[in-house]
């Protein structure tokens, strides 16, 4: 019995196989999902999102979202979706730091909520990043 | 009477009128299938999102959402999606036709795309703010729109926000079409794709109970502001095809006329051409036969 992970955004279907375990941010901690989980809904908060096939684990860095997980299936709709081996480091860090610099400054509040949001963008990214690289 | 000599420097400008606009024709086209693809790879998060919702609506029962608030209209807000550059045919001319059908004294625009913020700031009339899109729309500027309206709305600046944008319906149709955004209304189901003009049906029916965290109510709330991103989204990539394939048509036109100006031309040339030798044919004769 497997899960079949599915992670789609606006732009793409980043992600879609079969997987035995899946640990996602949820807003209310991160939880980890097994086959036969009954059906829920929830939040997601940017964050890691880790795939446990065949013994391996597959890093996934994603942005807030929805999740719908049934009992052969976990769903994630969300903004930004990224595999750990496709983030450049180097792209993101300069993002972070970018973010971070701005959000020093004065900002209306319209602009602070998309600062903050590509920060926790690019904070969730390197967080995967240095992780799957240990 | 025209000379040789014009008639060639002309046939010559015209070809290389209708080369440059072959050209412009072809990249509109490969452009304009690039943005239909755009479009469609959009229909999985869309169908989630449906389903999504579709639990969450029935889920929350009776729900409430500062986004769902109708008030009396006193100030409205317009996101206006024009292009960035022009030669594509009327699109722009019939799109601003409706944008300023729109009282100037209650109106602010938001606008998408350089041409409508000109027209904005030519005609007098409020601009709230410009924002640009790619020519494949990214998801980041669809949310900055959006979340820009969603704030105007929440501030009581507007007491409503539509969208005026330009309707992909084939390639050879494209129609100037207001939707409201702005209170949120019935929750419709979401399109994906580009073309056609369906208008949004209801959601369907969620087929399973879900639990919910933390409850159906907080999941709609926070799926509202995203369910707004993703219409804007929807908009800007049908407003994004029919630019092109506006493009691609208005260029077509002036290739087939650059074309058929050629062949006028060429005629003419080669009339004139004959004209002069037989006159020349004629002196030549004339003059031999003078000597005698």
């Amino acid at each position: 019995m497997t899960l079949k992970l599915e992670i789609v955004t606006p732009e793409a279907r980043i992600y879609s196989e079969d997987v035995d375990f899946v640990t996602l941010p949820g807003v209310e901690g991160d939880m980890g999902i097994y086959p036969r989980h009954i059906p829920l809904m929830t939040q997601l908060r940017a964050g890691e999102v880790v795939a446990r096939k065949g013994g391996q684990d597959f890093f996934l860095a994603v942005g807030d979202g929805f999740v719908e997980v049934t009992g052969d299936r976990v769903a994630i709709l969300t903004d930004m979706a990224i595999r750990s081996e496709n983030i450049d480091e180097q792209k993101v860090e300069e993002a972070r730091s970018r973010a971070e610099a701005r959000l020093k400054e004065k900002l209306s509040n319209d602009e602070q909520a998309t600062v903050s949001a590509s920060l926790a963008h690019s904070l969730a990214q390197l967080h995967v990043k240095r992780r799957t690289r240990r | 009477m025209p000379n040789t000599r014009d008639i060639r420097r002309r046939i010559k400008s015209v070809k290389n009128t209708a080369q440059i606009t072959k050209a412009m024709q072809m990249v509109a086209s490969a452009k304009m299938r690039k943005a239909q693809q755009a479009a469609l790879s959009g229909r999985p998060y869309a169908e989630l999102m449906n389903q999504v919702l579709a639990a969450a609506v029935a889920g929350a029962g009776d729900f409430q959402h500062p986004l769902m608030e109708a008030r009396e209209v006193r100030k409205r807000a317009v996101i206006l999606i024009s292009t960035d550059k022009g030669l594509c045919g009327g699109l722009n001319t019939n799109l601003l036709r409706e944008a300023a059908r729109f009282d100037k004294d209650t109106t602010v625009y938001i606008c998408a795309g350089r041409k409508g913020a000109q027209f904005i700031a030519r005609s007098k009339r409020e601009l709230a703010a410009e924002f640009s899109y790619k020519d494949i729309p990214a998801f980041a500027e669809a949310r900055a729109i959006s979340k820009f309206a969603q704030d105007l709305f929440l501030q009581g600046k507007a007491d409503s926000v539509d969208v005026l944008y330009t309707n992909f319906i084939s390639t050879l149709v494209q129609k100037p079409e207001i939707r409201p955004l702005l209170p949120v209304g019935r929750i419709q189901k979401l399109e994906s794709g580009v073309g056609g003009e369906n208008v949004g049906e209801d959601l369907g029916v969620a087929k399973q109970e879900y639990k919910f965290e933390p409850g159906a109510g907080d999941v709609l709330g926070s799926l509202l502001p995203h369910y707004v991103n993703y219409q804007v989204f929807h908009y800007l990539q049908e407003a994004k095809a029919s630019e092109q394939s506006s493009r691609m048509v208005a260029m077509k036109n002036a290739t087939d006329n650059a074309m058929q100006l050629i062949k006028d031309l060429t005629l003419e040339y080669n009339k004139l051409r004959q004209a002069n030798i037989t006159k020349e044919l004629l002196e030549i004769t004339t003059a031999a036969m003078a000597m005698g």
